[in-house]
């Protein structure tokens, strides 16, 4: 305990002695945790949108004006036999007719004509598998009633490539943040140690193990790692309450980003973890080559 | 008890900076090692505390064959040896105290223990008044003094001091050679590596003489010749003037 708290001594000593370069380390590391908690965000939010498109009807088959309760439940039954299908709603005329009254309620002469009878009943259908949308539109083109299958397959893969691209794009760059982070740390702690390269000859020479020389550096790094995690995600709280909900305005009425605070206490201890691995792999690296006995 | 037995020591395509050198300290003993700069005097002492590792041959301290000690071992080594050196290698930035107790502190010893260690050892060399001054605040007699209490402060078994009156006056080069001394009384061995003759001559310890890397002369002198170092320093003065 004794040599723990010696060692933090020094370790708290060495950074205090080169503001400039620990500023440096923790600019660096802090931009990393930022963006990488930006991505976070906006991976749980385009999470948020798929979900919101897969849980909606997804495909909507238009019947035959002479279709039967029954040819209605012989195809709700046929749908239902494929797994992936999590609802099958059947939209009368009049509904039909009482939605369109209400999309179109901004504009009377719209609705002004039209009747019922226009109307076709449909099927709303909604599926948790969007690979499975092209499956279950054939099923019901199949269907002797069915007279038009409308879906929304296009959106929804132009949709998931954009995900996926927004993903890759920010995996990248925070790992190309996090490859900055170690080199910059490496760098830093390579400065101190020049610092006190007479300082870790004589411990050397006095009978100082690798790890005694060792620990300071590396609580020196992961120090770094630790205060940078913690500015990026508070400066993180603080701005998304500000800045959320101009965003969630031009996807209304989706409720893109999440409300429950676990969200950055998860954030705060995933982003510190990193911080410890980032501080602790720098600081590993830049004293291997001095510690050559 | 040290042995060197055939060690050669070459650096890269270099001469010999120690040619089949065969030596044997036993415990206890005074050694000056004497020759010019380049002799081989200081990579005899690197070897000791496997700062160097020899390129044929076998170093012995104690039980502990140094040639072939893994890595993970050499800090269990080097406790046992004390190390003074002629630029004192003290860390500016800390005290005298901070200075001594640094060896102690890598053991892990508690405060209290390092304290009075520290405490003591900095009143053999009579510094215990020094104990909070800063090694830019000091003369350098008093670095070197310094710098003996810290090879001492972990009661080595082995004193290995190179050239460690090289940049000090007459006085203060007396002053450490009494402490050396009075360290060698109390069981300790040492080693020192030195150009002065002056000292090498009045004091009646073994002398052995490198040249080129190669053992040329071993005196192995019995008892004082000049009794304590400060007649031997007075004899010195004398045979000057």
């Amino acid at each position: 305990m004794a040599q723990i708290h010696r060692l933090t001594k020094t370790a708290t000593k060495r950074i205090r002695r080169n503001p400039s370069n620990a500023l440096a380390a923790i600019l660096v590391m802090f931009l990393t945790f930022f963006v990488m908690g930006i991505f976070y965000l906006v991976s749980l939010a385009s999470n948020v949108i798929i979900h919101y498109y897969e849980t909606r009807p997804q495909v909507t088959a238009f019947l035959k004006d002479d279709t039967t309760t029954s040819q209605v439940e012989s195809i709700k039954d046929d749908l239902k036999k494929i797994h992936s299908v999590t609802e099958v709603k059947y939209i009368s005329k009049d509904e039909a007719l009482k939605i369109y009254k209400e999309r179109n309620k901004d504009e009377p002469i719209l609705s002004e004509f039209v009747t019922a009878d226009i109307l076709p009943s449909s099927l709303e259908v909604s599926s948790n598998k969007i690979a499975d949308f092209g499956n279950i539109a054939n099923n019901l083109k199949n269907q002797s009633q069915v007279s038009k299958v409308v879906y929304y397959q296009e959106i929804i893969d132009t949709l998931m490539k954009v995900t996926t691209t927004v993903r890759w794009v920010g995996l990248a760059v925070v790992l190309f943040l996090l490859l900055t982070s170690i080199t910059v740390t490496l760098i830093v702690i390579g400065l101190n140690i020049s610092l006190h390269k007479e300082e870790i000859e004589i411990m050397k020479l006095v009978g100082a193990t690798k790890t005694y020389v060792r620990t300071p550096f590396i609580i020196e790094g992961v120090t770094y790692g630790f205060i940078s995690a913690f500015l990026a995600t508070v400066s993180l709280a603080i701005a998304y309450p500000l800045i959320a909900p101009l965003i969630e305005k031009a996807f209304n009425p989706i409720p893109l980003f999440p409300t429950n605070p676990l969200v950055f206490i998860f954030l705060l201890f995933g982003e510190m973890f990193i911080g410890f691995v980032i501080g602790s792999v720098g600081a590993w690296i830049a004293t291997r080559r001095y510690l050559e006995v | 008890m040290i042995k060197f037995s055939s060690v050669s020591k070459k650096y890269n395509n270099s001469s010999y900076a120690l040619e089949n050198l065969t030596l044997d300290i036993p415990d206890s003993e005074f050694v000056f090692l004497i020759g010019h700069s380049g002799a081989g005097k200081s990579t005899l002492l690197k070897l000791i505390i496997r700062e160097e590792v020899p390129t044929t041959g076998k170093v012995l301290v104690d039980e502990w064959d140094v040639s072939s000690l893994p890595d993970s071992s050499v800090p269990t080594l080097r406790r046992k040896v004390g190390t003074v050196f002629q630029d004192f290698k003290l860390l500016p930035q800390r005290t005298v105290f901070e200075n001594v107790s640094f060896p102690l502190e890598v053991l892990n010893l508690p405060d209290n223990e390092i304290h009075d260690s520290v405490m003591e050892s900095l009143a053999l060399v009579n510094l215990s008044e020094k104990a909070q001054s800063f090694p830019g605040q000091l003369s350098g007699g008093e670095s070197q003094r310094t710098a003996i209490a810290r090879a001492m402060v972990m009661r080595p078994e082995i004193i290995l001091a190179d050239e460690p009156t090289g940049n000090l006056d007459p006085q203060s080069a007396w002053e450490v050679m009494q402490i050396l001394t009075k360290l060698n009384s109390l069981g300790s061995t040492i080693i020192m590596a030195t150009h002065n003759l002056d000292i090498t001559s009045s004091l009646a310890h073994r002398r052995v003489e490198i040249q080129k890397g190669r053992i040329v002369k071993d005196t192995k002198q019995k008892g004082s010749k000049d009794g304590s170092p400060e007649e031997a320093r007075e004899k010195a003065g004398e045979a000057k003037n």
